[in-house]
């Protein structure tokens, strides 16, 4: 009960966010300079076309009433005409979406599976080698942006070594698996191509772990000092003192508690993997929402930005909204305020 | 089980410093005490003093940037110091236990008290118990500890319960593993006098029900008065005087003892009592004579240079005192 209460409440604080965002991005879509209308048909579109294709798009109407038009649009599939590819702007997202978030899943995904082992084994073995060359390690990934990850990644792993393919999302000659959810692992899997499955994750392993590389060294630090100060702490000596195994002291008792910090940055570190995701679609040639997100800004295509920075948005809300969900599960005292 | 004089545990001159970014603090020197089986003892001091540092030595479980520089600590004749991880971890399961000074930290914050004393219950039994067993005996544990409706605080968050019944959870705790000594440090001072009061006469109860060894640390005398059998006072890291309970409220001998039983509130003096004046020296540079030269009211010259030996002053009683030196010594 308290547990079902505490996810409702936050999301009903994601959907606030999301109204909010979307009032934002819609307003500073339109008191852009330009006239997208304008835009759209060329600079020698004769002025009776220009206003026609405005009175079409509602250019003219208070700002309200075209926020009403949109949103309403956006609950029944009707996400307007990108004025750069001439289509419903849903289709487009359908189509470049799914390479997208399953980039930035597999971020996620790699960030977490690398910085709690890390963290752990370096907090564990505080000032040992170990605990040093784990340091260095986390200082290098901190310091380099992920664009400069991808590259030396490419020329290492790609160039150099032929272990992963540089570009795209499958090897050339396979074929995507059947459209159920546009993310090729999902699919693969789903429709039983394994082949596709491991051609995919192949691809996806570079791309992703230079989005993570940054967010997971940061999230080992944290973990490391919260694991250092647990384990002087009490509690600590006092299930050694009562004789609990090392093993169920360490990845029970121990890492629950110092998870705490960690995750609470590793919503944070989300935003990063989804704005750093843009420019890492470049270096990959990945079929992603990036390049799509960037033709509609150059063409002032005002549904087509809307659709991008809203799905942005989106995502981080899901990523956050997740996050405070396993804060209130490892942190029972979170729920306690938030049921208050 | 070898058993030197029916001495359950002895602690002989102990040494433990602590490594801090301004030096070395030299907290513990010649620190030796000892426990009989069944006795109940109780080590007295201001805070500050070592007497956790002591209990930690004994549990194995000093923080990691101590220095354990000299001493033998013998449990039932073995030298806990030196035998293996695995003894000891035996030994924290089966026979001793120690309840922490503060229940508040005492308890995993983001676990319920049911699985914490479910894991506690389990290794500390010599068969593979059942789920109903484990959680049977639980909550037999919790009844022990005087916890009402033991089967709602299992359910429970440390943070949900008030202070007294932490306490109580941690008693509860140790009761699974504590056969032969329970170490209790300061169990009650960081509760309401009531409830301090409540937690010793439970404790008494137990440890005079299951035949224990029991450690009692406390920074006041009047504490411990009607429970422990022996007391030893302890001052800047060094014991400076033990005996029977009743000697040494009766003929405290130590210049610090003296203070400090003056120093208790008395319902039917007159005057406040003013504290010992002068403060513990600082650990980084201690004296190299008698520790608590600096505040001594009857400093000699020797004082300052030598640290004084034990003296036993009548049966049973000693002092660790240049001013009880024998002729001739
Ligand atoms: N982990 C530690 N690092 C540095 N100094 C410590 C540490 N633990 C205790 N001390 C110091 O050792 C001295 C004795 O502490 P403690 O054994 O806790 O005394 P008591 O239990 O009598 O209050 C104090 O001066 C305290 O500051
Ligand atoms: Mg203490």
């Amino acid at each position: 009960m308290s547990t079902f209460k505490f996810v409702g409440k936050s999301l009903a604080y994601s959907i606030i966010s999301l109204i909010g965002l979307s009032v934002l991005v819609f307003v500073l879509a339109r008191v852009l300079p330009g006239n997208p209308a304008r835009a759209a048909l060329g600079p020698n579109a004769p002025p009776e076309a220009v206003q026609a294709l405005m009175q079409q798009l509602h250019l003219n109407e208070p700002l309200y009433i075209q926020y009403w038009y949109w949103i309403s649009g956006i609950f029944t599939g009707n996400w307007g005409l990108s004025l750069y590819t001439h289509r419903n702007v849903l289709l487009d997202v359908e189509q470049f979406f799914p390479a997208t978030l399953e980039l930035i899943i597999m971020a996620g995904i790699i960030d977490l599976l690398l910085a709690i082992p890390l963290g752990l084994l370096a907090g564990k073995m505080e000032n040992t080698y170990v605990d040093n060359i784990i340091r260095v390690l986390t200082y290098i990934g901190i310091a380099i942006p992920s664009f400069v990850v991808a590259i030396f990644l490419q020329l290492i792993f790609g160039y150099g070594l032929h272990l992963f393919p540089i570009i795209g999302e499958l090897s050339p000659g396979v074929t995507p698996p059947p459209r159920i959810t546009g993310l090729y692992v999902i699919d693969g899997l789903l429709t039983g191509e394994f082949n596709v499955v491991v051609d995919a994750i192949w691809h996806l392993i570079l791309p992703s772990f230079s989005l993570a590389l940054g967010p997971l060294a940061q999230e080992a630090r944290i973990l490391r000092s919260a694991v250092v100060e647990n384990k002087n702490s009490d509690f600590t000596l006092s299930e050694i003192s009562h004789g609990l195994p090392d093993s169920i002291i360490t990845t029970k008792y121990l890492l629950k508690p110092s998870l705490i910090p960690m995750i609470t940055i590793y919503a944070l570190d989300i935003s990063s993997i989804i704005a750093n995701a843009f420019l890492i679609e470049f270096i990959f040639n990945w079929p992603g929402i990036s390049r799509y997100g960037l033709n509609a800004m150059l063409s002032k295509d005002l549904n087509g930005i809307i659709a991008v920075v809203m799905i942005a948005g989106v995502l981080f809300v899901i990523a956050n909204t997740l996050v405070d969900v396993i804060i209130g599960y490892l942190d029972p005292r979170s729920r306690e305020e938030v049921s208050d | 089980m070898v058993m030197e004089n029916g001495k359950i545990l002895e602690v002989k001159d102990l040494a433990v410093s602590y490594k801090v970014y301004e030096g070395i603090l030299k907290v513990l020197r010649n620190v030796s005490f000892y426990v009989l089986k069944g006795e109940k003892i109780g080590i007295i001091g201001e805070s500050g003093c070592g007497k956790t540092t002591s209990m930690k030595s004994i549990m194995r479980i000093l923080p990691t940037n101590a220095l354990l520089e000299g001493g033998e600590i013998y449990y039932k004749g073995k030298n806990i110091l030196k035998i293996s991880k695995k003894e000891m971890t035996y030994l924290r399961r089966h026979s001793i236990s120690m309840i922490f000074q503060d229940p508040s930290t005492a308890l995993n914050p983001v676990f319920k008290i049911g699985p914490q004393i479910y894991d506690i219950v389990k290794y500390s039994s010599d068969r593979r118990l059942t789920k109903s067993e484990i959680h049977e005996l639980a909550i037999s544990y919790l009844k022990q500890a005087a916890l009402p409706e033991p089967e709602r605080i299992l359910d429970s968050y440390p943070f949900q319960l008030s202070g007294g019944m932490k306490q109580r959870v941690n008693i509860a705790m140790s009761l699974a593993s504590a056969n032969d000594l329970l170490i209790a440090d300061e169990p009650g001072t960081s509760l309401d006098v009531t409830i301090e009061d409540q937690i010793m006469r439970l404790l008494k109860s137990i440890v005079e029900e299951k035949h224990l060894s029991i450690i009692l640390i406390s920074h006041a005398l009047g504490t411990v008065r009607g429970f422990v059998d022996r007391i030893y006072v302890m001052y800047a890291g060094t014991i400076v005087e033990y005996g029977p309970t009743k000697s040494i409220f009766s003929n405290p001998l130590h210049p610090y003892t003296r203070l400090l039983i003056e120093s208790v509130p008395k319902l039917m003096g007159k005057k406040i009592p003013e504290g010992i004046p002068g403060v513990v020296p600082s650990y980084l540079n201690p004296p190299l004579g008698c520790r608590f030269s600096t505040r001594c009211p009857f400093k000699m010259d020797i004082c300052e240079r030598e640290m004084p030996q034990v003296y036993e002053a009548e049966d049973g009683h000693f002092v660790a005192c240049h001013l009880f030196r024998k002729e001739g010594s």
